[in-house]
């Protein structure tokens, strides 16, 4: 479908990424993903499918993680964003990231940086006691056992089928 | 995609008054954002819903839930009432989407999320709903994910939310904001039947707020949410349940029965239920009810397997719960 002769619509906006305040003038179509990758350079968040089926483009949005290519980038206005370029502390990985690389939880490397996201958000929704669809008693606050970290990973695909390493990884970071 | 304008709405009252014939509200823009790319969807101007003060849940004493339009489901799956409350909900929002999508989409988004079916998605392609008039493909077509009850010569799409089969077994009902005050509707009024008018997937006016959804108070019976997809996460509903048994002395007393993945719309079994209170709680009372539904079915060439599927799905999703009564 071509586009329609009315021309683009561009907003201002501000964001925190990675701890720094960022103002940028986006297109209002962009995603977050793009705003990321095209405005500011970070590359880090893959575009895998572009429709909220891979999970290569996941970040930690206010906190929680979400998928960079579904969410608008000028509906984010106010909004902190954290990439795979902001899980470290300086030169200090962090667990998770540790824990990927203890367990070869990659094999090209992709998808890795929307599994570290998602996977860092898996263990706050964890800490918070948050079920999932394969705890037994919603109302219980379920152990992260392998059943419920594939159950709580499968928005992230990986091609390469690093999967075995992906579980091993989540498994050690959430000890 | 369509340049468009971006407003967020400050309050209800501010939203319908942003709200023009070519605008269409956002919620977490997991359906629509996505719809926009597709083509699909080409609004002009978007109304951002997702910040209006429509994101908590009240409890009542009776465990009756009034959910905002702009909780996130993954919020509402965690709210630790819900859980104790209303665990059927939870299970089928948890079923949905994966965990990412849920920490986006919001409740009244979820509700009006748009069919899966693949011609829809494909602007190339005819398609009654997305340009009425120009024929439904599906029909003799790639239909092996249609439905199988209440279709329409004119569209054999299904609905794809989870959340809602388990509101339509729980008579949740829908408060609405227009120009001319509010409503409150039972999801049984909100969906409708495709007709000789899919373009239309509910009752709603163009402007219309979804501000909140009402569960009543908490059903006395256990109730099970269960999903037959592809795989075995994050995929849409081949077939799914959601149902509710009440069991005294043998006998089932009460029940609750809906399908996903079967109809335009979220599917309540009346016919089953009506034929499944005060028969014995045996395996066999729940296929003979599953059966009185699905009789009604009409199958495409593609989808048979699906009449077989829910009444496996309703019988076991029950005896399940006969177990635990
Ligand atoms: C890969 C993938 C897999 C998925 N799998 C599943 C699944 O297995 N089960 C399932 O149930 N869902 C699934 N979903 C769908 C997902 O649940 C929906 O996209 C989501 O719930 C929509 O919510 P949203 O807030 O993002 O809506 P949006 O995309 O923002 O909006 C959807 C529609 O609702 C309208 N709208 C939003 N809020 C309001 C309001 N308050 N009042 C009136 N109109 C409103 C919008 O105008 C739009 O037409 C999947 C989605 C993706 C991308
Ligand atoms: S089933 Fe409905 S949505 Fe699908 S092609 Fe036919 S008219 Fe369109
Ligand atoms: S690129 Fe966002 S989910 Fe695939
Ligand atoms: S490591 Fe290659 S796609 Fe996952």
């Amino acid at each position: 479908m071509v586009s329609g002769s009315a021309p683009p619509v561009r907003a201002n906006i501000v964001l925190t990424v990675n701890g720094s305040l960022r103002r940028l003038t986006v297109d209002t179509r962009a995603s977050l993903l793009d705003a990321l990758r095209e405005t500011l350079g970070l590359t880090g968040a893959k575009k895998g499918c572009d429709h909220g089926q891979c999970g290569a483009c996941t970040v930690l949005l206010d906190g929680r993680r979400a998928n960079a290519c579904l969410a608008l980038a000028v509906a984010q206005d106010g909004s902190d964003v954290v990439t795979v370029e902001g899980l470290a502390d300086g030169e200090r990985l962090s667990p998770v990231q540790e824990a990927f690389l203890a367990h070869d939880g990659y094999q090209c490397g992709y998808c890795t940086p929307g599994q570290l996201c998602s996977a860092t958000g898996v263990l706050r929704e964890a800490a918070r006691g948050w079920p999932s669809a394969v705890t037994a008693d919603v109302a219980s606050e379920p152990p992260l056992d392998d059943a419920e970290i594939r159950e709580r990973m499968s928005g992230n695909l990986c091609r390469c089928g690093a999967y075995q390493g992906i579980v091993a990884a989540v498994r050690e970071a959430a000890r | 995609m369509r340049p468009f304008a971006y407003e967020r709405a400050v309050s209800a009252e501010d939203a319908l008054n942003r709200h023009t014939d070519d605008a269409q509200y956002l919620g977490g823009g997991t359906n629509l954002v996505d719809l926009m790319r597709l083509g699909v969807a080409t609004p002009a101007r978007l109304v951002d819903v997702a910040r209006l003060p429509y994101d908590r849940i009240e409890h009542r004493a009776d465990g009756g839930l009034v959910i905002g339009a702009a909780v996130r489901n993954s919020d509402l799956a965690a709210d630790l009432g819900v859980r104790d409350d209303h665990p059927l909900l939870a299970q089928a929002v948890l079923a949905g989407a994966s965990g990412q999508i849920r920490n986006q989409a919001t409740v009244g988004g979820n509700l009006l999320q748009r069919t899966r079916c693949p011609y829809f998605q494909d602007v190339t392609k005819p398609c009654n709903k997305r340009e009425p008039g120009t024929g439904c493909p599906a029909v003799h077509g790639d239909n092996e994910n249609m439905a199988i009850l209440d279709p329409s010569p004119h569209c054999v799409a299904t609905h794809p939310s989870d959340m809602a089969v388990a509101l339509t077994a729980l008579d949740a009902r829908v408060r609405v904001r227009h120009s001319g005050g509010e409503d409150v509707v039972p999801l049984a009024r909100l969906y409708r039947s495709p007709g000789d008018d899919p373009s239309r997937d509910t009752t709603l006016r163009p402007g219309d707020l979804i501000t909140a959804v009402e569960v009543p108070g908490r059903l006395d019976m256990p109730a099970r949410y269960r999903k037959v997809r592809e795989r075995a996460s994050f995929a849409f509903a081949l077939v799914s349940a959601a149902v509710a048994l009440d069991v005294a002395d043998g006998t089932v007393r009460d029940c609750r029965i809906a399908l996903g993945g079967v109809a335009h719309r979220p599917w309540r079994a009346h016919r089953a239920e009506d034929a499944l209170r005060g028969r014995p709680a045996t395996e066999a009372s729940y296929r003979a009810a599953a059966e009185a539904e699905l009789a009604a079915a009409e199958p495409l060439s593609g989808n048979a397997y699906k009449v077989t599927l829910a009444v496996n799905v309703i019988t076991a999703a029950l005896a399940g719960l006969g177990e635990d009564a």
